[in-house]
């Protein structure tokens, strides 16, 4: 009987012959933990009696969260992190490397073929290179922080299939909130979505990670995606360790198949307070916003800058609307800087932060106070994530949070195009 | 293992950010005091008004948004013997067994109101409405992650045989 990708990365990691619905013990290929949850594992890892890492190479704390330290708390978990790093030889990034998830498939971590476990629900998104990733808890971290082995269920898969060219001013966030909002926030739980299709084969690789970036949205354990020539000149200038590019057999098994016609997706945006409460944006334009944030591990890379760049040069954000760009890493940064993509955004008026999660976290860099309303490129909008419970937050692209700044209301991007 | 406790009823799709915000999770380190704020958003004062052994009886995908493991921390630690739903997010279902906090899926969680009288027997596979008289079947729980609920958590279970379960 023919695999699934995720079957096949699942087999080689257990060492035996595996198909969804088998519960199997397998070996990861890197494990991560944030300041969000770091304190904890390193809480149940010495209660546990840990004593040493199974693999110190493949365990990986990013300090991204609060990013530098708002307060003193933060600044205790920041230390107990470094402090582990430095007695047990993790990989430590601390402030200013960027978000985990970028920290993860820039730096080598992520690689075609790897099953990779992160203490953070959008560990998902490194699907996008073709290894299946998850998230966990923090007590199951330290145990394999100790063990390097955590026991799974196999998830069944669907196939997403998307086809066509995506539309002027629509992006990959359109397209995924497009399927939030067909398949609904438990529309894939427990189960993998592997998205396939003339439309994610053209995507770059920064499209690839947004898909994947929002598989757990729909309640999905993990995104996908076939590797291909794309996935390894991302990795450029990597040390390439053991690639394995996995594809899915024709004969694979999947619980449903899903199409999706790109051509005919427009800009799209997810209402407070559910991510699936998706609407065209045209539906909800002309109304008036507080905040706009441009960043987040769904879309803080260099192709979102790029494009709202390209529709703020020589404009100015309006007035009385807060802008906050948060870039991804500080290579994306980096090179945001040498495009002269920063200097556009300043000189229209946002506020350009430091490389991690920004005001996605909701604890520093742009809380939301009651009544205020944010357009967030990020990935979740729900009831107090940005601050106070009675604030709103919608979720739409980056094309379309750049032309809502400029407008000072939810505006769909194609109104803006040169 | 046998359960009882009063029902507090919930909807569908609680995610982790209805039951601890993460402006709380990522400032307070303190459970004590993380705990107070647990559910406030759908219900004012809940930690205060829960009575140790109250159960939570909720609809489809409960537990649904971040991996955060406060979620089922502070929900244990308030008092609750367990979180019966029609289903659980992924990563709450694990997080709550990995820190001894019983989730029980049943289909029937619908005919539980709140305020009525469950008695839950986890290793039987079955809830008594004591209100209504009635009898729930439950998925049962696999017998692994009995054994790691049962030792209150993955913790524990280390303290206690000494080793990892896998
Ligand atoms: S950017 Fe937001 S969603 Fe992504 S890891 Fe940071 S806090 Fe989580």
């Amino acid at each position: 009987m023919g695999k699934t990708i995720s079957e096949k990365i699942f087999s080689l990691a257990s060492g035996r012959d595996a198909y969804a619905g088998d519960i199997v013990i397998a070996n990861v290929d890197a494990a991560m933990a944030h300041d969000g949850t770091a304190l904890l594992t390193i809480e149940a890892f010495k209660e546990m009696g840990g004593r040493k890492l199974w693999d110190p190479l493949r365990a990986i704390l990013v300090i991204d969260h609060v990013a530098p330290s708002a307060n003193e708390n933060f600044s205790k978990v920041h230390k107990v992190m470094r402090d582990f790093a430095h007695k047990y030889n993790a990989n430590l990034y601390d402030a200013g490397s960027g978000i985990c998830h970028q920290v993860m498939v820039e730096r080598g971590h992520v690689m075609p073929g790897y099953l990779i476990v992160g203490a953070d629900s959008h560990t998902c998104t490194y699907g996008a290179l073709g290894a299946f990733a998850t998230g966990i808890g923090s007590t199951e971290m330290a145990a394999v922080l100790i063990s390097g082995k955590l026991w799974f269920k196999i998830p069944e898969s669907i196939k997403m299939e998307i086809d066509g060219p995506l539309p002027p001013m629509t992006m990959p966030k359109d397209v995924i909130l497009k399927i939030a909002g067909i398949i609904g926030a438990d529309g894939a739980s427990y189960e993998a979505i592997e998205f396939c299709g003339s439309t994610v084969k053209a995507m770059s690789v920064d499209g690839r990670l947004t898909l994947c970036n929002m598989a757990v949205e729909m309640g999905a354990k993990t995104g996908i995606i076939e590797p291909d020539e794309k996935t390894t000149n991302y990795m450029h200038g990597l040390e390439i360790k053991n690639l394995k590019m996995l594809r899915s057999d024709e004969d694979a098994e999947y619980s449903r198949k899903i199409n999706i016609n790109a051509s005919k997706i427009e800009p799209q945006i997810a209402c407070p307070h559910t991510v699936d409460n998706v609407k065209p944006v045209k539906e909800v334009e002309g109304l008036d916003i507080n905040q706009v944030f441009i960043g987040s591990c769904t879309n803080g890379r260099l192709e979102d800058l790029r494009t709202a760049a390209e529709i703020f040069r020589g404009r100015t954000v309006k007035k009385g609307v807060r802008v906050i760009v948060a870039p991804a890493s500080r290579s994306i940064y980096l090179q945001a800087l040498k495009e002269g993509l920063l200097e556009i955004f300043i000189r229209a008026g946002c506020i350009v932060c430091n490389p991690g999660c920004g005001p996605c976290a909701g604890a520093h860099q742009g809380i939301l106070a009651p009544g205020e309303i944010c357009l967030s490129t990020s990935n979740r909008n729900f009831k107090g994530r940005m601050g106070s419970s009675e604030a709103q937050i919608y979720l739409a692209s980056p094309a379309t949070a750049a032309a809502s700044a400029l407008e000072g209301k939810i505006t769909d991007p194609r109104r803006l195009i040169r | 293992m046998i359960i009882r406790g009063r029902v507090w009823k919930f909807g569908d799709d609680v995610n982790t950010d209805l039951i601890i915000a993460g402006k709380y999770k990522l400032s307070i380190t303190n459970i004590d005091e993380l705990s107070k704020h647990a559910m406030e958003a759908l219900i004012p004062n809940f930690a205060e008004k829960v009575k140790s052994g109250d159960l939570i009886v909720a609809g489809e995908n409960f537990g649904c948004g971040s991996s955060r493991e406060q979620a089922p921390l502070v929900l244990k630690h308030i008092g609750i013997g367990a979180v019966i739903a029609k289903s659980f997010a992924r990563i709450f279902y694990r997080n709550a067994i990995n820190i001894g906090l019983p989730a029980v899926e049943c289909k029937d969680a619908d005919k539980i109101s709140d305020g009525d009288m469950l008695e839950v027997y986890l290793s039987e596979g079955r809830i008594k409405n004591v209100v209504k008289n009635e009898i729930y079947e439950i998925k049962p729980i696999p017998p692994a992650l009995l054994e790691i609920l049962i030792n209150g958590g993955l913790v524990g279970y280390v303290k206690k045989y000494g080793r990892l379960p896998w």
